[in-house]
């Protein structure tokens, strides 16, 4: 498997990334963890003349307190992100979504930001994104700006970022004391997700008081289930009480039918995995 | 006795040796053919054909031709008969339809993925991109694709994969117990029983796999020398060497091939292919040495596929669950061309449908069929596994029927330890086994009543996940072959194997077979047979394989075969050497050969303290001062044995699966198996070749399935969706062994290599129907993907042939900028 050839810049900061970008424009790709990219060079169905890799970009890594929310450096690897306490405090579901994602080999040269970026709706990290509320923080030309989670994914593969553009960071609303979990369906480990649900609670004694909910691979973005998350609110903990709000799951999706399983039968996943992710975020099961 | 007594024999033999060959294997420090690098080697990149079936109606190589450091292109016109042709060493029939193929077809491509152009550059990488610039002009004609119309199509006038050959039926190969008087009529006994019996039909999938070894295939050639030498990543350097001098004309003792290391092979690499035939042509019409490493995705592609079946079942059995007879009605898929075995694998299969059951009639036909896919040809198992998985499927369903227990309904039917050896109603003699034993054994192992208990409780419970127990009792014939039972067959070579051994002056041991290892370990088991019986050091034995220069005879390695004849041929071998020895002995020690022991290494006289060790005598001989009169001065000796029978291991494998009625996730509980693979030699890689197997087989269960859309691309075509487990999807197995010795060689030993991937495919669908009976379900077609459980749950069918597209995770219709055009199913 071997790519065509291409030209390789590796800037050390957002500025000259930009300029590498700017002066290149629709020939060229930008490599985060490389990890989708590489693949699609090697069986040749991309090859752009010019790849620009923020590997070197240090400022781009890391993860920081905000305040009342997490800075998630683009260039973090999921493994990072994954084992940071921070995250593991305030932001529990993105660490759990992280334990499923992909394989260890993966998740050591992946990026956060990368996958975001490339926006597969199988991905892992779009659902938890878009359920927990992050802003994306873009930079270009014209400076830096924040796009919600809501308007960041805008179809197959396709983000709010313009070509001139890099994701730069991450910015997840703390959700410090919410129980998480992540429903990931596959048939083999290292598969992409069928379906996977990715859900928070905040409890009130044994009452749901808030839910966040979102879904992977049930459409041509990820997505967030707004009516679960409004049914759960004052339900009981309990499989009974959740389950009439997670068979609302699958409503105004649009799966797709692959190798994998057809919609209808993605949709059907939708609704038991909602319930389940819910009430193992709650500690029911 | 004293503590200084010399060691007996016998010591190496069981014993867990760490295979000697896995650091150089697993850090890749070693001979891929991929890591030979000659000098001035040249690169080959293969233009592949994006459609099933096309004329080829213009081949435009100029821009190619021009491109950086492009040497040549040729297309199939330019090579012609220089490139020999692809072989079919197994005829079934005497009017089997075969269709030519040449290595890369001048007029008409038959699959998708098939060779039309071959580019030579000065690196990999610049015959890559020329690739890219040949233009082919195709004409599309229509495609064979599905395996039930193609069987038809002389009769619908339907698509044919080779319009000339006016059908897509190569083939129909038949046995009949009443025919050749083995048994009774099976018509008879089917009527018999659907007047007052039972009789149970069913039609079963196999699935098209992939077989997915870890080595890509590559070959390299080097014209320059007197020889031409040949590196390829194969099973059959030996039986490449008389493919190459068969077709091409170059007279054998002019070619060399040398397997190097072969990383797995799995039978996929049991094969004579375009891109070997190709490369041979290439580097002779240039004089220059020349490589060809197939990518990833273009081994998926185009490297033989296996299985892929219909089976139609019938079987007849009494009230009380006496098989009385069964009749098996195969479809096989051979591809686009029948391949080096091809059609042969599912008349491997034809002897093992009776499986360990006294049935008193039985008959098999199968009905081989051509059609635009990528051939198909062995993969672990060739046939054996097909039989087993309905066979015991239908035990299943026979005991379902009858309300009772499989283990029991199985006992009723399978034959006594006692009764052995025994003569199937397929003809065969099986040598030895203990299926009591081994169930016994197993049931042990597996806490089978408790799990039932268990079943039952969720059953009445209604529990969301059903428990399932599924059974699989299976036997096979391998070590391949008889030759006189090959010759019977058609089969266009014999089943023998050579070993040679050499004593070297410093006592060390040099040991050749014809056998070809790609990844078993042969090289540890036969160094443990071959230290025992000539009681050297472990460590003192080399085992050298794999280059015809080095091994001049062998028929190399598939079918369970390579300690069962090859171990064999190597026990004769070394019997000689000592023979050879003891008049030597005898002389240097001054005493009479009659009154010599040897034991241990050491030829001793007997009732004395006098003695030399065999090493000595090799040193001796090499010095040549003092030996008889008329003896040579040479110990080396070689053996070549062809096996009377074939061997047949057994064992009882039992498989716990959880079914999640919710969502049709099966998920293992439990697996144990108790094989009976006679004497063991190396119970270490006796468990890595059954735990490996048994990863396969449950693979074709659960998830692994080469699919193709409507437009005959295949669909699987890399491993995002060609489900190949981990070690992640996997359960940790119990394994065990009962011993029931061969007595088909001295040995004792019987095959392990397709054990694991023959016998637990069943068990495991068997485990998920388990699960699912009191829901309605009786069957599920493999590979049982959730959504196939979960609508034989709510919708009660089976669940038809899998369709639909791949993920899009690398599609490039995905809004990637930057996207290069490319031909409609381009391949590369």
């Amino acid at each position: 498997m071997i790519p065509a050839a291409f030209e390789y810049v590796a800037p050390t900061s957002v500025e000259e990334a930009l300029a590498a970008l700017a002066e290149h424009g629709d020939d060229a790709k930008v490599i985060a963890g490389g990890q989708s990219l590489l693949p699609v060079l090697r069986m040749r169905l991309n090859a752009p003349e010019w790849v620009i890799d923020l590997g070197r970009i240090d400022s781009l890594r890391g993860v920081r307190d905000g305040g009342d929310h997490l800075v998630i450096g683009a260039m973090t690897t999921h493994h990072d992100v994954g084992q940071d306490p921070l995250v593991h405090e305030h932001a529990l579901l993105v660490s759990k979504a992280i334990t499923h994602l992909a394989d260890a080999q993966v998740r050591h040269r992946g990026t956060f930001g990368g996958a975001l970026a490339h926006a597969d709706p199988a991905g892992d990290l779009g659902a938890p994104a878009r359920a927990l509320g992050a802003t994306f923080v873009v930079q270009g030309p014209g400076g830096t700006r924040e796009v919600p989670a809501d308007d960041f994914f805008v179809d197959l593969f396709e983000t709010a970022i313009s070509d001139d553009e890099i994701l730069t960071e991450v910015r997840v609303p703390k959700h410090t004391g919410w129980g998480a979990s992540y429903e990931k369906f596959v048939r083999i480990a290292h598969q992409w997700p069928i379906v996977a649900v990715a859900a928070a609670v905040r409890l009130d004694g044994d009452t749901i008081a808030e839910a966040r909910v979102g879904l992977t691979n049930m459409g041509s973005t990820p997505l967030r289930a707004a009516a679960v998350e409004q049914a759960l609110v004052g339900q009981p903990a309990t499989e009974e009480g959740v389950a009439a709000a997670a068979a609302l799951a699958a409503e105004g999706t649009n799966p797709p039918s692959d190798l994998n399983g057809d919609a209808d039968y993605r949709r059907h996943l939708a609704t038991v995995l909602t319930r389940r992710a819910v009430l193992s975020a709650a500690g029911r099961s | 006795m004293t503590a200084t007594q010399e060691p007996t024999t016998g010591q190496e033999i069981g014993r867990d040796r760490r295979r000697k060959e896995d650091q150089r294997l697993i850090t890749g420090r070693t001979r891929w053919t991929d890591n030979i690098t000659l000098p001035g080697m040249l690169h080959l990149a293969m233009v592949r054909s994006p459609f099933p079936h096309a004329r080829i109606t213009g081949i435009n190589i100029e821009a190619a031709r021009q491109a950086t450091n492009v040497v040549a292109v040729y297309t199939g016109a330019d090579l012609g008969e220089a490139q020999g042709a692809c072989i079919n060493a197994w005829p079934v029939t005497t009017d089997q339809v075969t269709p030519p193929h040449v290595p890369m077809p001048t007029d008409r491509v038959a699959f998708a993925g098939e060779t039309v152009a071959v580019v030579v550059a000065r690196s990999a990488a610049e015959a890559r991109d020329a690739a890219e610039l040949v233009e082919v002009d195709y004409e599309e004609l229509p495609a064979a694709l599905d395996l039930k119309e193609a069987a038809a199509a002389h009769e619908t006038g339907g698509a044919l994969a080779h319009p000339d050959l006016g059908t897509n039926v190569t083939a129909v190969w038949k046995f009949d117990s009443a025919e050749a008087g083995t048994g009774g009529d099976v018509e008879q006994a089917i009527s018999e029983a659907r007047a007052n019996g039972i009789v149970i039909e069913r039609e079963y999938r196999q699935q098209r796999l992939i077989p997915a070894f870890m080595e890509p295939r590559s070959v390299v050639v080097d014209p320059t020398g007197e020889q031409i030498t040949i590196w390829s990543a194969t099973q059959i350097p030996h039986i490449l060497r008389f493919a190459l001098a068969a077709t091409t004309g170059v007279p054998e003792s002019k070619i060399r091939v040398i397997a190097p290391d072969v990383g797995g092979g799995f039978g996929g690499k049991l094969q004579q292919t375009p891109e070997e035939m190709i490369a041979f042509a290439v580097a002779r019409r240039l004089g220059k040495p020349v490589k060809f490493t197939e990518t990833r995705s273009e081994s998926l592609l185009t490297a033989h596929h296996g299985r892929d079946q219909w089976q139609r079942l019938t079987l007849a059995a009494t009230k009380e669950g006496k098989v009385t007879g069964l009749k098996v009605d195969l479809l096989a898929d051979l591809g686009a061309y029948v391949a080096i075995v091809g059609g042969g694998v599912p008349v491997l299969g034809a002897f093992m449908f009776n499986a360990i059951y006294k049935f008193p009639a039985y008959q098999f036909q199968t009905t081989n069929v051509l059609t635009n896919k990528t051939w198909t040809d062995a993969y672990r198992g060739a046939g054996r596994p097909e039989a087993t998985y309905a066979i015991e499927r239908l035990m299943d369903e026979l005991a379902a029927e009858l309300g009772k227990d499989p283990l029991e309904v199985r006992e009723m039917n399978w034959i006594k330890h006692e009764e052995f050896p025994f003569t199937t109603v397929a003809g065969l003699e099986y040598d030895s086994g203990n299926y009591e034993a081994a169930t016994a054994r197993a049931r042990e192992m597996f806490g089978y009543d408790e799990l039932r208990a268990e079943q039952a409780e969720r059953r009445a419970r209604g529990d969301k996940v059903q428990l399932g127990i599924g059974v699989s009792t299976f036997t096979e014939m391998c070590g391949l072959a008889p030759s006189r039972v090959l010759g019977q067959l058609n089969y266009g070579a014999g089943g023998w194997e050579h070993a040679e051994v050499r004593m070297l002056p410093t006592g060390k041991v040099e040991v050749v077979t014809g056998a070809s290892a790609h990844g078993q370990g042969h090289e540890t088991a036969f160094s443990q047979i071959v230290a025992d019986r000539l009681g050297v050091p472990f460590d003192d034995v080399e085992i050298l394989h794999g280059d015809t220069q080095i091994s001049h005879k062998g028929l190399d390695t598939y079918g369970s075969r390579s300690l069962v004849v090859g171990g064999e041929a190597l026990v004769r071998a070394a019997d000689k050497v000592i023979e050879k020895a003891k008049p030597i002995a005898a002389h240097l020690l001054e005493a009479s050969a009659d009154d010599l022991e040897f034991n241990g290494g050491r030829f001793t006289v007997r009732g004395t303290d006098q003695g030399m060790a065999i090493t000595e005598i090799a040193t001796a001989v090499f010095a040549a001062h003092n030996l008889p009169d008329g003896v040579e001065a040479s110990l080396d000796s070689e053996a070549t044995y062809d096996p009377v029978n074939f061997n047949y291991p057994h064992g009882t494998h039992l498989c716990a699966a959880e079914v999640d009625t919710e969502t049709g996730q099966v998920k293992l509980r439990k697996y144990v198996c108790c094989d009976d693979i006679g004497v063991v030699i190396n119970p270490l890689i006796v468990a890595g070749q059954v735990h490996g197997g048994l990863v396969q087989g449950i693979a074709q269960a659960l998830w692994e399935e080469a699919v193709y859309d409507e437009n005959g691309t295949l669909v699987t075509g890399s491993f995002v969706d060609y489900l190949l487990p981990t070690a992640a999807d996997t359960i940790s197995f119990e394994i065990d062994h009962t011993t029931s010795p061969s007595t088909t060689n001295s040995l004792g030993t019987k095959g392990v290599g397709e054990a694991g991937t023959i016998a637990s495919t069943p068990a495991v669908v068997n485990a998920i129907v388990d699960a699912l009976r009191p829901l309605g379900v009786n069957d599920v077609a493999m590979p049982c993907t959730p959504e196939r459980v979960w609508r034989a749950i709510n919708e009660g069918s089976a669940g038809g042939e899998t369709t639909g597209a791949a993920a899009p995770h690398f599609d490039p219709s995905t809004g990637m900028s930057g996207t290069v055009d490319r031909a409609e199913g381009d391949v590369q």
